[in-house]
């Protein structure tokens, strides 16, 4: 059996009685209204069909939580509802309910059974739970002794071992250490091969990238887009770029090659032209591993510039950023520009990287992030390939200057 | 109403383990463990027996034995200190676990349930010690004591009813929380568990009625030191406003719980 969830018009507002009197009283008699009203969810509509990875991104504020409180049950809708099929596991937050005083094992017993599973069920699991938090001898000790990654481990190890129908998630993947996070990174992983439909929240835009076929986007208690991933997680850094600059504009489209270009600034300076160039000056479109190839790009200046940074990002297929700096960490800001001046950034570089289809985003901004000034961002502006042509055989997005030495002894022949 | 007694049927051994990990942290860490939950109680015996019995004991009447102020002073004490934990405990259950209800998809009713099991369990340890102690004493009740659990029915459902009723408007009205220990402290005062009923002026026994404790009390008294049939009429009183509470509460705990997470 697989999860399922459709949300309906849901829709949460918090009342304000005029004196909680009022309120009490409103619960006997419904001729009683509030005197205000504060919705902070509104006309949310979605669907997860089974097995999919839903994200749900939004800054502080959009909702992301009372959304989730409202799925897993913890509050009521005002409106609207929630129906879904199957069992709902949520990892809200972790330890929830643990005692300092019980064992690790004591303490996993009680909080599965705040999940409302039954004895024999917990029994069943138990053996799991403990070789997953891999905590040795001190799941038989008190919880106080623990560190607090230890703590973690045990939390996530009880919070996944029912395999449910639908998994909630709010940024709880970065347990432990790094060892613990990649384990559990691939529990979640096998429950999504498994046909568990997860619904994740996060800030985190790589584990979205990673992780979900779907991203939707929270703004103020609404869902502002529903999409694939890269639209999002793209949409959604200009946007947070937006509520600095106020007169920003947001262009977004997909080309041909299915990348998706988003571009978005104020405008004050401009990306003319962004090239990839050999080392004779001829425009690229394939690059081989270990050439030397050059970034060109022009920026043209529209409005006075008291500072300009151009800043690079280097992304593969899946988006994650495999290079990226700018000129402000380099310290080579362009100051004091002029209406219709024009600067030329030239990157001379050896092309290390692995096979595949790679973007560059540059961006002209003022400082080291978009926030302060945004001229101009534009995600993807620049696709290329980079093809291994007389390179031994490698994988992975970057080439090492690395050669094996092999020696070996012969052993002594029995006689 | 079906649906919390089947949600809490379903977390049953949740439930079951909260009331046994309470306990458990009481034990835990410290060299006395369990026996500090019977020491409180008894301390209090003590100290009213070795204070009062010298004014009190002669007006005793019917028994002969000389620890008998003591034995009155525990029977009460019996049944008030059930009575007040549930009550103090339901009063902030609900505020104290509100992280949890927050996150946490599960019953609410599952609280009060842990608050009455585990008092309900402590109350049978403390009735245990007071067992032993009357043989200490040379008093030894006779069958009347079968009666017992149904006292201790009486109380929990009054209890709980009183106590999840002023759980559930504390969550809203906080004051709630402040004024009712305050209360509390009348109540024990104007009940009569250190003194006996008679000593209260005959023109104010009338207004004696208003508290439904106080049929409780004298039945434990009866039970557990006079060994005679409580007064039924009395006690009847007291267990219909038990079970009036326990419904009203239910009512109110059924309103108010959509509304109770947004104000934890």
């Amino acid at each position: 059996m697989s999860g399922e969830l459709h949300i309906q018009n849901l829709g949460k507002a918090y009342r304000k009685w005029g004196g909680e009197l009022r309120r009490v009283a409103s619960w006997f008699r419904p001729s009683i209204k509030p005197v205000s009203e504060h919705w902070v969810l509104k006309d949310v509509n979605f669907f997860i069909a089974p097995g999919e990875a839903i994200g749900i991104i939004g800054q502080n504020g959009a909702g992301k939580s009372t959304l989730l409180k409202l799925i897993t049950g913890t509050t009521k809708p005002t409106c609207g509802n929630v129906r879904m099929h199957g069992r709902v596991a949520a990892i809200l937050e972790l330890g929830m309910g643990f005692n300092p005083d019980l064992t690790g094992r004591q303490n996993a017993m009680h909080s599965a059974g705040l999940m409302g599973y039954s004895k024999e069920e917990i029994d069943r699991a138990m053996p799991e739970i403990e070789s997953f938090a891999e905590i040795g001898a001190y799941f038989e000790q008190p919880m106080r002794t623990y560190s607090s990654g230890m703590q973690m481990r045990v939390a996530f190890s009880v919070a996944t071992a029912f395999r449910p129908d639908l998994l909630i998630v709010d940024e709880a993947l970065s347990v432990g250490d790094s060892y613990f996070q990649h384990k559990s990174f691939d529990r979640i992983r096998q429950f999504k091969a498994d046909g568990v439909s997860i619904m994740f929240v996060t800030h985190s835009m790589s584990d979205v990238r990673t992780l979900c076929d779907r991203v939707i986007l929270l703004d103020k208690g609404r869902v502002l887009k529903d999409g694939a991933p890269d639209e999002i997680v793209d949409f959604y850094n200009a946007m947070i770029a937006e509520k600095e600059n106020a007169k920003m504009s947001i262009e977004q489209r997909r080309e041909e090659n299915g990348w998706l270009l988003t571009r978005s600034g104020t405008g004050e300076a401009r990306v003319a032209s962004l090239e990839l160039l050999d080392d004779t000056g001829k425009p690229l479109a394939v690059a081989q591993v270990g050439q030397r190839v050059e970034l060109r790009l022009t920026a043209t200046i529209h409005a006075h510039v008291p500072n300009l940074v151009l800043g690079y990002m280097v992304r593969d297929k899946q988006g994650h950023v495999v290079w990226g700096t700018n000129t402000w960490h380099t310290r080579q800001i362009q100051n004091d520009l002029q209406q219709g001046d024009t600067v030329t950034f030239r990157l001379p570089f050896t092309c290390t990287l692995g096979p595949g289809s790679y973007s560059v985003s540059p961006a002209l901004v003022s400082t080291d992030t978009h926030l302060v000034d945004n001229f101009e961002w534009a995600d993807n502006l620049l696709v290329f390939d980079v093809v291994n042509i007389d390179l031994d055989t490698f994988i992975g997005n970057t080439w090492l200057d690395a050669k094996f030495a092999i020696s070996r002894q012969n052993g002594e022949v029995a006689q | 109403m079906l649906g919390i007694v089947e949600s809490a049927w379903r977390f049953r051994f949740f439930i079951a383990s909260s009331i046994k990990t309470e306990l458990r942290i009481k034990f835990v860490r410290s060299r006395l463990g369990g026996l500090w939950m019977i020491l409180n109680p008894l301390a209090q015996v003590l100290i009213f027996a070795f204070v009062l019995s010298a004014v009190l004991s002669a007006k005793l009447p019917g028994i002969d034995n000389r620890y008998a102020y003591a034995i009155y002073l525990m029977s009460g004490t019996l049944c008030w200190s059930m009575f007040a934990e549930i009550v103090t405990r339901c009063l902030t259950m609900f505020i104290d676990n509100g992280n949890i209800l927050k996150k946490l998809a599960f019953p609410k009713i599952a609280l009060p349930l842990i608050v009455a099991g585990s008092a309900l369990v402590s109350n049978l340890l403390l009735f245990s010690a007071v067992l032993l102690i009357f043989g200490v004493l040379g008093h030894f009740p006779d069958t009347a004591l079968l009666l017992l659990p149904i006292l201790m029915g009486i109380t929990v459902a009054l209890g709980l009813g009183l106590g999840l009723i002023l759980g559930v408007l504390n969550v809203f009205i906080r004051d709630i929380g402040q004024v009712v220990p305050v209360l509390l402290q009348f109540i024990y005062w104007f009940t009569p568990i250190v003194y006996m009923v008679n000593i209260i002026p005959e023109q104010y026994r009338g207004w004696l009625i208003l508290n439904p404790l106080i049929p409780l009390v004298t039945s434990y008294q009866d039970v557990l030191l006079y060994s005679r049939m409580p007064d039924w009429r009395g006690l009847a009183v007291t267990a219909c406003l038990a079970i009036v509470l326990l419904g009203f509460s239910l009512i109110l705990f059924r309103k108010a719980s959509p509304e109770m997470v947004d104000q934890l």
